[in-house]
């Protein structure tokens, strides 16, 4: 029997296109975009104007508050402006300007394709480091690592947890680094285990990627301590509470963090990049992304530069199919529908995917039949359609018993939804009302 | 490039819709129509076209002209509601009558309370019990199984298993005395026995059921802890003394409560949100129903049992809420 996590779930169709498209490195774009702002928490501050020479990987916002990271340019060239632009939230955001210029990389970057598996420096040292390179949560959330690895006073981390789930349909990046870069992978994760002084990890991997199981299995023999585990496909199984439960069978508790039972859960993209930062002095500058859809002219795997318009890919990758009616950044379950191509590629951007006019337009609503199916699919044990209910008749305290903040927006309830009910909506409404409710509480 | 679309996620949506999900239980009640039509002929046709017909002309002309909504008539949950009223009813039962429940169940019942997906009370049960009450004699004379299929009243008629039960119990006969007198297994089973027209077969019925389950239309909790319900109280009455009380089997399989368990009982509208609240209310129609047919004054229970518990369903959707995820946190 393969683990998952046992309460509710869906699954979608996978539709992993590009799984067998090695990744492709791109040359840098003409111009990059870089946002402030591309992780949780305080948007950086620039340290360059307009008008400055900036090389490859140099420090051009420094993040100043604890939850904050730093942000290194992804091109060689002369920054233009610091302006405002649309990020994928749909926001307008401070973003350096850049116009590329050769490719000139700062030296202190190892560029050699040697693998170096000795790492000498300190718990400590990794830390800083980590935060230095501005290396944050890969998966979707963009957690700064640095905080993730700063184990609160008091608790003690025993295990990590490795996200190579990918259970987005549609995505493959994860599944293509797993397969192509499983070794710095590897050394990445003994990096993060040091880095939270724990002996074990274990790489979590859907079942729908025999390959990069088999793959990783076998690396994984020349590792101390690293285990590799095959899941059975279930979304939402790359939730962090969902991929602690199935691995370890704990549940973190309610509003708290996997820190809780122990766990401490970062991707595998993120260990590779952390593996490049720590081993070869490379910041956060580059990331794999997939450009896909069903009738995009060649799915494919990107190594991108960070701040490179939405457009350069979609144009490697056959340019925008006739009838594109929507565009994503990320996954079809939780990802955001841009509006325009102009915009940047960021560290949290793990796919662009082109929907065809016929699936972009949600299905008619009709009346609830309270089928429950909602309620079986939830994987916090929500009521979605209650919750619906509540948060339509502004009952925020309802909402906040019948725990609307638990929710992680994974959209199970509304993908399983027959009436076609647009539950998430409500509840991202719900979220809001009530986290503002619980904030103006503890002022 | 044309206009792109934003909307929140998810992108995408799983197959189900409401009308796939109504269509596929007007699938799973075709063995069982087959069957009403192979023993109860035409008259179960005549009746099964008589109530759908009525249902979706007072859907249509309730949204139309008084709740001024688009009708949804394609939906197909009119339909279901005329199918199954036709099968709580006796094949002869005069024409008009069930035009009449018709009316009651969708208008009254359903469109009352704004329609698709708002009734607190399951229509075609509603329906039924509103005819028995009003036409209690047509609606307790069961055809028996036709000799000519073509003969759409036919004359002869007698009492269903359980009233036969029913009656001799009340008259002081034991169970032994009664045997002779009731169908066995076999019949119960195919449906070659008087009683409403669909609910004689109870393979037929659970041939829709599985086909549900399997479907995801309905889930087994309902079905599985209302009938086992009924096993497991009429078992034990039947240990405590079998000449007083029959025995489980055949409470399983005679009248309605295989029909009310997988088609009515399991109505998604009407039944608990949560796998704890259908357990128990699948309980709670399982042990009504066993009440009324032992100690009550009807020889059937399954129809009150189930509104009974259909009334109980927004209390148990108040209480009964889905472990949450990190609630029961393993040490």
């Amino acid at each position: 029997m393969l683990k998952t996590f046992k309460k509710g779930g869906v699954h979608p169709h996978e539709n992993k296109l590009s799984a067998d498209k090695q990744v492709q490195m791109l040359p840098p774009p003409l111009k990059v975009y870089i946002p402030l702002g591309q992780s949780l928490g305080a948007p950086a501050r620039p340290l360059v104007d307009k008008g400055a020479e900036v090389k490859t990987g140099q420090l051009i916002a420094k993040g100043e508050s604890f939850i904050s990271a730093n942000v290194h340019s992804s091109v060689s060239g002369k920054v233009v402006k610091i302006d405002d632009i649309t990020d994928t939230s749909g926001y307008r955001r401070k973003a350096v300007f850049i116009e590329t210029a050769g490719d000139d990389w700062i030296d202190t970057i190892d560029r050699s394709q040697t693998i170096v598996r000795e790492c000498k420096l300190s718990q400590q040292e990794i830390i800083r480091k980590i935060n230095e390179m501005g290396i944050v949560g890969l998966g979707g959330a963009t957690f700064p690592s640095h905080v993730k690895l700063s184990v609160p006073e008091g608790k003690k981390a025993q295990t990590l947890i490795i996200n190579g789930v990918e259970c987005e349909p549609y995505l493959t990046a994860d599944h293509r680094l797993m397969l192509e870069r499983g070794e710095e992978i590897l050394v990445g994760i003994t990096i993060l285990m040091k880095a939270l002084g724990v002996n074990k990890a274990v790489i979590g991997i859907e079942n729908n990627k025999p390959d990069a199981i088999a793959h990783m299995q076998k690396l994984a023999a020349d590792f101390k301590g690293i285990d590799i585990v095959a899941l059975k496909v279930k979304y939402p199984q790359g939730a962090e509470k969902q991929l602690i439960k199935a691995v370890t069978g704990r549940e973190v508790p309610s509003q708290k963090l996997p820190i809780e039972v122990g766990c401490v859960v970062n991707n595998v993209g993120t260990a590779f990049a952390v593996y490049e930062a720590v081993q070869k002095n490379k910041p956060l500058f580059e990331r794999v992304v997939t450009v896909t859809g069903k009738n995009v002219a060649s799915p494919s795997n990107f190594l991108v530069r960070i701040g490179t318009p939405v457009a350069d890919l979609i144009e490697k990758a056959g340019g925008v199919p006739e009838n594109t009616g929507k565009i994503i950044s990320g996954g079809p379950m939780m990802g955001k529908a841009l509006n325009s191509t102009e915009i940047p590629v960021v560290k949290g951007t793990s796919g662009i995917l082109l929907f065809p006019e016929s699936d972009s337009k949600r299905v008619k609503v009709q009346p609830c039949i309270r089928c429950a199916k909602c309620v079986s699919a939830c994987p916090m044990g929500l009521e979605p359609y209650l919750l619906e209910r509540e948060v339509n008749a502004a009952l925020w305290d309802e909402a906040e018993t019948d725990r609307v903040m638990d929710c992680m927006e994974c959209g199970s309830c509304q993908f399983t939804c027959p009436s076609g009910r647009p539950l998430l909506d409500y509840l991202r409404l719900g979220k809001n009302k009530v986290g503002q409710i619980i904030r103006s509480r503890t002022k | 490039m044309q206009l792109l679309t934003i909307s929140g996620s998810p992108h995408v949506h799983g197959d189900q819709s409401v009308k796939k999900i109504m269509w596929g239980v007007v699938v799973a009640l075709i063995p069982a129509m087959l069957v009403s039509f192979w023993y109860f002929g035409l008259g179960a046709l005549l009746s099964i076209c008589v109530a759908v017909a009525t249902c979706i002309t007072v859907e249509y002309l309730v949204a139309k002209f008084i709740l001024k909504q688009e009708p949804s008539i394609s939906d197909g949950s009119a339909i279901i509601t005329g199918i199954l009223l036709a099968f709580n009813v006796p094949s002869n039962l005069p024409w008009w009558e069930l035009v009449i429940g018709s009316v009651f169940a969708i208008a009254v019942v359903k469109m009352s309370f704004g329609g698709l997906g708002k009734n607190p009370f399951n229509p075609a049960l509603a329906g039924r019990v509103f005819m028995l009450i009003s036409f209690p004699v047509d609606m307790t004379s069961w055809p028996l199984p036709v000799q000519n299929r073509m003969v759409i009243v036919d004359a002869l008629t007698g009492p269903t298993a359980l009233g036969t039960l029913s009656e001799g119990i009340k008259n002081g006969e034991t169970v032994s005395q009664l045997a002779s007198k009731l169908p066995d297994y076999t019949h119960l089973m195919m449906g070659n026995i008087g009683g409403s027209l669909g609910e004689v077969s109870a393979i037929a019925l659970l041939i829709g059921g599985i086909y549900m389950i399997w479907r995801k239309i309905i889930s087994w909790h309902i079905p599985v802890s209302y009938l086992l319900t009924v096993f497991l109280f009429t078992g034990l009455l039947w240990l405590i003394n079998p000449e007083r009380y029959i025995d489980p089997v055949f409470h399983l399989l005679a009248g309605g409560l295989i029909l009310g368990a997988v088609f009515m009982a399991t109505d998604m509208v009407t039944s608990p949100m949560t796998t704890k609240g259908m357990l128990i209310f699948g309980l709670g129609c399982g042990l009504l129903t066993v009440l009324i047919r032992v100690w009550g004054s009807y020889p059937e229970g399954v129809s009150f049992a189930i509104l009974i518990m259909n009334a109980v369903t927004p209390l148990l959707n108040k209480y009964i809420k889905p472990v949450r995820f990190g609630e029961k946190v393993k040490a």
